[in-house]
């Protein structure tokens, strides 16, 4: 068995394929020399490709170029994102945030609770993966002047489900309270707007470059002009004096070439990959009737791309493996240090057992996926599925071996 | 592959035997160290790395198992619950036997695998008839056919240690290092892994409350008091804080630790030979012997790093006894007779079998009988029936 590098890729939500244009845009721009802080003429046109860059991202997202601040990826945005707002509101401490967060909001609210003295209250998810606005609600009622503020995901990353960002927004502006919203995942997926979000209540959004084709390495957070944070790197005062450090002139512009070719055609690849979605769906159910479909079964609730499924029996660890050999690669959930498998904390918080946690298989498709890679599944499915059933629960239901 | 220079050289010797091999790792943590520290050898996320990089060089698969919970319940909960029964475990072997030849066998083989590839130095032998065999290893400094002794015949069908023949750990490393594997020199993991100080009395006592007990002499005169009798190994001197001295005026020994009634009984280092040991948790290793009732000569070995002893072994039928207390059900035993007494005997030590090379099988020490008897005419009554060590 060697490694297989013609494998249905159907992991699109872990990272997506760079597109042919980013990657020879990048290599161009890496090219060309020039610190866009230099005075010199090639200084400042390191500037007007890095300023070039900000304008196509921050279209990319409805806001102002100004309020793109670049981050050397998705996690750094959400910390920047998260923390920064949480010291720019001191006193106050609590931060309300849904249950099932991804790791990079998760971490960090256990951070500063274990840290800086926050005190962490996590709203609960409805079944579908929903957060709970009567439960957000009474969070800020209870005491809305003590609220740093609220972090959510806008789709969840593991089963697709999107949650109701402007209602969110709308109860925290009411009460003054700043909004983050990662939205990593949705990012490519769905349109978004973020003045009109602003305009709702949002202060903050995180997005990445290598979830829609660019690069690994890039991301930012988009910061409302009016907003405060606290900077979490210091040094020569770049980018607002927000986030110091010489800008990465050709990891924007290839981040700015995705950004473009994104939006370009969202809405109809959205449909697209809702059709493929579909037959995913469609498909895992005739070839394994008991496959249980997560998050909203409502295609306006849910990201295009995004097919979740529990196999009761089955270890989803097991099933990954055997798609795996049989080249077909999916996810258990989100994808983790040294690639130790956990129970999805996603289908814990919308009160799934560990039992169920643990026999997730997340399936996620973007611009490249076509309806070969969903016949590479389903032609694999059916024999991996009876295999993985005989091998059980390995981990949580001992047997004796004969 | 834990990460460690014998499983990646075991891993890539397999390659070259033609078969089609994955790299495994086994999670056993749900919250693993980030670095490798000190004597601790497994089990941090560096040694996962670690592992992974030798399956990239070798060129195969590589995927993390998550055997956390039967980790917990098979091997660091029966620890505890051994040591709380005054027993003294041997987690790598109770790992063997329920981990790496058992969830993980049985995983592997529902997932269309043939058999679990370790590193282990011992050898598999196929007699005439296709029965396989456990033998030692080559290079016996690095023997670890103890640690397998509890391998049953179905589990060695499905078993390879390719490291066996090898005539050194020196070897070995020379041999990782000409791969390109970046672990060649990476230091042998010694202590328990799931102990990261490698402070086992001090991990012990935070899970198994102290309560202060008798320290009592094989007559049952209480001579002092102690701490918690989990603290003491049977052959321990140290730590015994006993105000009247022995006698004949020689230092004491623990000779047997009772949990149930927390006493803990000393006596004279003499005492501590044993001239027979028994378990009725026994198994063998490949084909069992065609008349384990009629007594053979072997040899016994009843720790990792122990020599083998010559010895003879029979198993035993024990009738049943309802007058006994607890009643005894008729059951069956491993009684082995070593030539010369043993020391550094405790229940729940496992003693291992061999004949010549081969690993006949094994069993749990569940009793011991004293080479020495009780000689003060002051005898006390009979031991009380919370232990199952009984000094003659």
């Amino acid at each position: 068995m060697s490694a297989h590098f013609d494998h249905a890729y159907l992991d699109h939500a872990a990272t997506a394929p760079m597109l042919p244009a980013a990657i020879t845009a990048y290599a161009e721009a890496m090219a060309v020399v020039g610190n866009p802080a230099s005075i010199h003429s090639q200084g400042q046109n390191a500037k007007r490709m890095l300023e070039e860059a900000r304008e196509r991202v921050a279209a990319s997202v409805g806001s102002d170029p100004i309020e793109v601040v670049f981050t050397g990826g998705g996690t750094e945005a959400v910390n920047l994102g998260i923390k920064g707002l949480y010291w720019a509101r001191a006193p106050r401490t609590r931060i309300l945030v849904p249950g099932g967060e991804h790791h990079a909001t998760v971490d960090t609210v256990e951070w500063l609770a274990q840290q800086e003295g926050a005190t962490v209250q996590w709203i609960p998810l409805d079944a579908l993966g929903r957060i709970d606005l009567d439960a957000l609600a009474a969070a800020i009622a209870a005491n809305p002047d003590d609220v740093a503020l609220i972090t959510l995901l806008a789709a969840n990353n593991e089963v697709g489900t999107l949650q109701p960002i402007r209602r969110v927004a709308a109860l925290a502006a009411a009460a003054g309270i700043p909004v983050h919203v990662d939205a990593i995942s949705a990012y490519g997926h769905l349109p978004i707007d973020f003045a009109a979000l602003h305009a709702s209540g949002v202060s903050a959004l995180s997005v990445s470059a290598h979830k829609i084709g660019g690069p690994v390495g890039i991301g930012a957070l988009v910061l409302s002009r009016t907003a405060q944070v606290v900077p979490l790197i210091h040094g020569g005062g770049q980018q607002r004096q927000v986030r110091s450090g010489t800008q990465d002139v050709a990891a924007a512009v290839s981040f700015a070439v995705a950004a473009t070719a994104m939006t370009a055609d969202l809405e109809s690849e959205s449909r697209r990959l809702e059709v493929l979605r579909d037959a995913v769906i469609a498909g895992v159910h005739a070839a394994v009737p008991s496959a249980v479909y997560n998050g909203d079964p409502d295609p306006a609730g849910r990201l295009p791309g995004n097919a979740h499924f529990t196999f009761p029996g089955c270890e989803g660890d097991s099933l990954l493996f055997l798609l795996d050999v049989a080249g077909v690669s999916v996810s258990t959930g989100s994808a983790c240090q040294a690639g130790i498998p956990e129970p999805s904390h996603v289908l814990r918080a919308m009160g799934r057992s560990e039992a169920e946690a643990r026999s997730a298989l997340r399936i996620t498709l973007g611009r490249t996926s076509t309806q070969a890679d969903i016949d590479a599944l389903l032609a694999a499915l059916p024999a991996a599925w009876a295999q993985a059933i005989g091998a059980g629960m390995a981990d949580s239901a001992p047997r004796a071996y004969t | 592959m834990s990460g460690g220079v014998d499983s990646a050289v075991a891993a890539a010797r397999a390659v070259e035997a033609g078969h089609e091999v994955v790299g495994v790792h086994l999670a056993l943590s749900r919250m693993p160290g980030t670095l490798r520290t000190g004597s601790r050898g497994c089990c941090t996320v560096e040694d996962s790395m670690d592992a992974q990089r030798a399956a990239n060089i070798i060129g195969i698969p590589y995927y993390v198992w998550d055997f956390s919970e039967r980790f917990k319940l098979d091997v660091v909960d029966d620890f505890i619950a051994e040591y709380a029964a005054g027993r003294t475990p041997n987690p790598c072997m109770r790992c063997n036997e329920k981990i790496k030849f058992a969830a993980l066998l049985e995983k592997a083989i529902a997932l269309g695998f043939d058999a679990v590839c370790t590193g282990h130095y011992a050898s598999i032998v196929t007699d005439a008839d296709g029965n396989r065999e456990l033998h030692r290893a080559s290079a016996w400094a690095k023997d670890q056919s103890y640690v397998l002794g509890v391998l049953t015949k179905e589990q060695l069908a499905h078993s390879m240690f390719p490291l066996g023949a090898t005539p050194s750990k020196a070897e070995v490393r020379a041999e990782a290092a000409e791969r390109g594997f970046s672990v060649a020199n990476k230091p042998d993991s010694y202590d328990i892994c799931f102990i990261p100080d490698g402070d086992t009395r001090g991990w012990l006592g935070e899970r198994v409350p102290p309560a202060t007990g008798d320290i009592l002499d094989r007559e049952g005169n209480t001579l002092g008091q102690h701490e918690g009798a989990v603290a003491f190994t049977v052959g321990q001197r140290k730590g015994l804080s006993i105000g009247t001295p022995a006698a004949d005026g020689k230092p004491r020994f623990v000779l047997e630790v009772r949990p149930i009634t927390n006493t803990v009984v000393v006596g004279p280092k003499e005492a501590l030979a044993i001239k027979e040991i028994a378990g009725t948790k026994f198994t063998w290793a490949g084909l069992a012997p065609e008349h384990p009732e009629i007594e053979f000569a072997c040899d016994v070995q009843i720790r990792a790093h122990a020599d083998p002893e010559p010895a003879v072994a029979q198993v035993i039928s024990v009738p049943a006894d309802p007058t006994a207390t607890p009643p005894v059900e008729a059951h069956t035993e491993l009684r082995i007779l070593p030539t010369e007494p043993l020391t550094g005997v405790a229940p729940g030590q496992t003693a291992v079998v061999y004949v010549g090379t081969r690993v006949l099988g094994q069993c749990t020490i569940d009793r011991t009988v004293s080479a020495v008897p009780v000689t003060s005419d002051n005898v006390a009554g009979p031991v009380p029936a919370d232990s199952a060590t009984i000094n003659a």
